[in-house]
């Protein structure tokens, strides 16, 4: 059943190629904002590019869900598909995965380039590599809640993030320490092992909720 | 066991009747609570050691946070009670709760911060305790806006409900982040295996101040779910009889 759905999900995404460029620009032209905001500085980029890569793919991440759900909300596949008895925690799943699959592996391929821009340490590179890929599906299951709750809403933009960043923080936490830890120089398994937990937590709980939360929107 | 008291608290009319004729009485206990809390605490408990009057902010402070953290509780509790036994009543007390919940954590962010500024030195640091409570003040506000922004009532009780039972995550991370991460913050002084690591004189105060607190959230709450019960209800007889009147 969620081959079926992934392979839906995917088609439906290579209907629509141009938009998956969309979230990767973005990423790369905020994080290129910062060493304008801040300073060029090679010495204070090092120090802030953890932080900055981090909340910029949480970001991207967000911005990319609207498509995902909304089309499907508005020209019925989402009531259909419930109506015929597939299990609203096996959609969000298989739409989270394509999320991961489609936003987060880009912005994971482009990062080392945002990291070599921002005069990240090399010591560093494996680390954030590494904390985003263990980080960024726990991420796409807490933003499939927030965007369940609100799809059925005609403005839900501004709601999504406000429902979704407290949740981020966690994550947001433990992904910039790791990488932070490998700048100084120190062991940084023990955030990724937060990281790991945070992903088998969020994995198995996040589908129930978000699919408990897609059914209450879709019954409007 | 007589459970008709429980399915009583489900009927919108009887728990209205209910509230209005205990309002005064709790509001009553809340303040004689209140008052010899704050006299006790604020004039009659020794002085910190080390602090020396600034330490009576604790009698506001504890009791504001440790609502903060209650309050989320039973709104998440009341949320999932409506989602598992469709009661609208306990929709109607888990909407209520959180604009109060708000309340009592950002008293207890001001005067963390108005107490952190002589002692650490700083009004804010980003440390677990402090950035979770405040992303706790955010889980609240998420939780209004999210349910002010869906039109069908019913719909938007359950996906706050929802929401609520999601971000109850977070209260176990407020709770124990004093103890999982070095922080600026003290590791708590109460418990309710251990032995508490703080003097009888001051206990006392502290632990009434705590159970006013308490009483002070339900009797804010009354008010709160009467009003949300009218205003939902507003089609039906009784409520239309009682504005008549």
């Amino acid at each position: 059943m969620i081959l079926t759905l992934l392979k839906r999900e995917i088609r439906l995404i290579n209907r629509k190629r141009s938009e998956l460029l969309n979230p990767i620009v973005f990423f790369i032209l905020v994080t290129v904002l910062f060493p304008f905001g801040v300073s060029p500085e090679p010495a204070l980029l090092q120090q802030i590019a953890p932080g900055v890569i981090w909340v910029c793919a949480l970001l991207s991440v967000l911005l990319s869900l609207d498509s995902l759900y909304r089309d499907d909300f508005d020209d019925g596949s989402l009531v259909q598909l419930l109506m015929a008895g597939v299990a609203p925690g096996l959609i969000v799943l298989a739409k989270s995965m394509c999320n991961w699959l489609f936003t987060a592996i880009p912005l994971i391929i482009v990062s080392p380039l945002i990291g070599i821009m921002l005069n990240l340490s090399d010591s560093a590179f494996w680390a954030m590599v590494v904390s985003l890929l263990l980080g960024t599906p726990s991420v796409c299951l807490i933003a499939a809640i927030g965007m369940s709750l609100t799809v059925g809403l005609r403005k839900g933009g501004i709601l999504l993030a406000l429902l979704v960043l407290p949740l981020y923080v966690p994550i947001l936490i433990f992904g910039a320490m790791a990488v932070n830890a490998a700048t100084m120089g120190q062991s940084y398994s023990g955030q990724l092992l937060f990281l790991a937990a945070i992903l088998v937590f969020t994995v198995s709980m996040a589908p129930w909720a978000a699919g408990a939360a897609l059914k209450i929107s879709v019954s409007e | 066991m007589n459970w008709s008291w429980f399915f009583k608290l489900g009927s919108p009319k009887w728990f209205y009747q209910m509230a209005g004729r205990w309002q005064p009485w709790i509001w009553a206990l809340t303040f004689i609570g209140l008052a010899t809390g704050c006299v006790w605490g604020l004039a009659i408990a020794p002085a910190d050691y080390y602090q020396g009057d600034l330490q009576r902010i604790m009698y506001i402070h504890v009791p504001a946070a440790y609502l903060s953290m209650f309050v989320y509780v039973v709104m998440a509790v009341a949320g999932a009670i409506g989602i598992i036994w469709r009661m609208k009543m306990a929709y109607y007390v888990s909407m209520s709760c959180s604009p109060i919940g708000a309340a009592f954590t950002f008293l207890a962010l001001v005067t963390g911060s108005l107490w952190g500024k002589p002692t650490w030195g700083t009004y804010w640091v980003f440390d677990a305790r402090l950035t979770s409570e405040l992303i706790l003040l955010f889980l609240y506000l998420g939780h209004m806006a999210l349910f002010n922004a869906i039109e069908d009532r019913k719909n938007a009780d359950r996906a706050a409900a929802v929401l609520a039972i999601v971000g109850i995550v977070n209260i176990p991370i407020i709770h124990f982040s004093v103890e999982w991460w070095n922080s600026l913050h003290q590791p708590a002084s109460l418990s309710k295996l251990e032995k508490p690591s703080i003097d009888q004189s001051m206990l006392w105060p502290l632990l009434i101040m705590i159970v006013s607190f308490k009483l002070l959230f339900v009797s804010l709450l009354f008010p709160y779910v009467r009003n949300h019960t009218l205003w939902r209800e507003k089609d039906s007889q009784w409520v239309q009889q009682e504005v008549e009147q």
